[in-house]
């Protein structure tokens, strides 16, 4: 009888579950948990109270953090705004630029495979009469920059886009995005969550205007953000969509999340003195997994460029394998698939759609998140896993033992339902 | 997604996968859905030419583990009935029997299309009549 069950036996010093999903969110880093404890407890204080000591404290803990934040992205403590997670500085900034610079021009740029908070947002401000221009992007993820000079036309005031890709991992030209648009003048945001401390990013030589920041993804808590907005060359102004006490320089108002914000800060500071190890590492046992899954495996395909990519991210296709059956035999390792069954649309991923993947390669699509705390165990493991069930659940496929009788797949006519 | 155990049983213990000979006169096969939906089942019946009785059901499927556990269900259920019998499964008793949340719907309908697919091509083959069966309660 057949089984999907696997028998792979689980290496010493390995936990199940293993967690490998980390660009949905990482693991608190204890030094960061440390660091926030104080401000749970006796050091309670209100950033913004003036005239006690218990307001000063927290005060200071926040400027030390918005000191950290900067400086990771080559920015000045000033120029950093804190916000209650990266979804809510997408909003701030698209609408905020949207609305402060109206009388200027009603275009904005963006492009296909942004996250929702961006996309969602361009599409909001559509409604409001906006002009949205959504570029499409390459087979390896990336746009053309071709692409971009054309669309920019008079009435572009702002393009935002991502540097890298929550998804596939893919990191766009930020720094011949930033040149272009600076040469029109035309206001550069990023959503940079995905980027910061795994990455190099650097507002100032990247050419980057206003940024997306969140701490979760770094190994900070979850619950806070920051948008980083330039002050000079040029200096960029944002209508508040939060009104109220004026904190934040007007621009975001509401009592700070200090234990989050001193959260965040930390784990910048951690990114900041860890990021060129840590990246060889992850990109030693990404590589590692790739390898051993092409090694032991037909029929598998990464997805988006390989040369432009974080270094934790390896996003593969195991064709003619479903991408949830194939997380129903890994049960015991916390990944993420493109496969429409995952998702609450039942759409496959609009990500690998539109790297001009058929749906069936998008539905087998699974996506690896190396972290800070994976091991090379880990790796090995999770391999296995993945190699046994793709080849059981291949056993299992019509679509496997029809493309191995030599069966063009495209040429049968599929009952689509 | 929580699935039901016995979901999870036919997942992790298919039953009667794999195929039968589709040039055989005493088999049918049925092959539905599309790559590009994320599930193709393919069903596959060997029929006793005297009693008409389903001797062997045989299925592969792509698709999620909910698309796994209603074609191996049905290839259970199918085994020993008469066609006739056969087609009197309707989605709606996979739905039950597997405790298919409303998105997992889709699935069971698939499976009684590959069981009627599979006898349709079994008749076409033996010359029987396409005896109009009832309509399909389908959601998609």
């Amino acid at each position: 009888m057949a089984t999907v069950t696997s028998q792979v036996e689980v290496p010493a010093g390995v936990t199940l579950p293993i967690y490998m999903d980390n660009h949905a969110t990482s693991p608190l880093d204890p030094r960061v948990l440390e660091a926030m404890m104080p401000f749970f407890t006796n050091k309670f204080g209100n950033a913004a109270s003036r005239n006690h000591s218990f307001g000063w404290e927290a005060e200071q803990a926040v400027e030390t953090a918005r000191e950290q934040i900067a400086k990771l992205i080559g920015a000045s403590a000033k120029e950093i705004i804190f916000t209650s997670g990266a979804t809510e500085s997408d909003n701030l900034a698209i609408k905020g630029i949207a609305e402060m610079y109206r009388e200027r021009g009603n275009h904005i740029i963006t492009q296909v495979t942004e996250h929702k908070a961006v996309l969602d947002t361009c599409k909001r401000l559509e409604k409001y009469g906006y002009r949205v221009t959504y570029l499409p992007v390459k087979a390896d993820g990336l746009i053309d920059l071709e692409d971009l000079k054309r669309a920019i036309d008079d009435k572009t005031i702002l393009v935002t886009i991502m540097a890298a890709n929550n998804e596939i991992g893919v990191i766009q030209p930020v720094r011949e995005i930033g040149k272009i648009c600076h040469e029109k003048g035309v206001i550069f945001h990023t959503d940079a969550v995905q980027i910061i401390g795994k990455a190099p990013f650097n507002v100032i030589q990247d050419n980057v205007d206003v940024a997306s920041l969140s701490g979760h993804k770094i190994y900070g808590p979850k619950g806070v953000g920051a948008l980083y907005v330039r002050r000079r060359n040029p200096r960029v102004q944002i209508a508040a969509q939060i009104d109220g006490g004026g904190h934040e320089r007007g621009m975001r108002s509401g009592t700070l999340n200090v234990p989050g914000i001193v959260g965040m800060g930390k784990a910048c500071e951690i990114a900041m003195q860890e990021m060129d190890t840590e990246a060889a590492y992850l990109r030693g046992l990404r590589d590692r997994l790739k390898e051993k899954l092409e090694s032991a495996l037909d029929y598998v395909h990464v997805n988006g460029s390989w040369e432009h990519r974080l270094p934790g991210n390896l996003n593969m296709s195991f064709v003619y394998v479903e991408g949830e059956s194939l997380l129903m035999g890994i049960n015991d390792v916390a990944v993420s698939s493109g496969s429409a069954c995952t998702s609450a649309t039942l759409e496959p991923s609009y990500v690998l759609k539109a790297l001009g993947l058929g749906d069936d390669v998008a539905h087998s699509s699974i996506r690896f998140g190396l972290g800070r705390f994976n091991t090379q165990a880990e790796v090995d493991y999770v391999a296995a896993k993945v190699i046994d069930i793709v080849k059981k659940l291949r056993e299992l496929s019509p679509l496997y033992e029809m493309v191995k009788e030599g069966i063009d797949l495209t040429k049968i006519e599929w009952q689509a339902h | 997604m929580a699935y039901s155990d016995k979901v999870v049983d036919h997942y992790n213990n298919p039953r009667n996968v794999g195929t039968l000979d589709k040039s055989s006169q005493e088999v049918g096969t049925g092959l539905v859905g599309a790559p590009e939906c994320g599930d193709v089942m393919r069903l596959q019946i060997k029929v006793n030419p005297e009693t008409q009785v389903i001797e062997e059901a045989k299925f592969k499927t792509f698709g999620c583990g909910s698309a796994i556990a209603s074609s191996s269900l049905a290839t259970e259920w199918i085994k020993g009935r008469t066609v006739e019998d056969a087609l009197a499964i309707k989605n709606t008793d996979i739905v039950k029997e597997l405790a298919l949340p409303p998105v997992k719907i889709h699935c069971s309908v698939l499976a009684e299309d590959a069981i009627r697919a599979a006898i349709g091509d079994w008749k076409k083959k033996n010359g029987v009549a396409e005896n109009a069966p009832a309509a399909v309660e389908s959601a998609k």
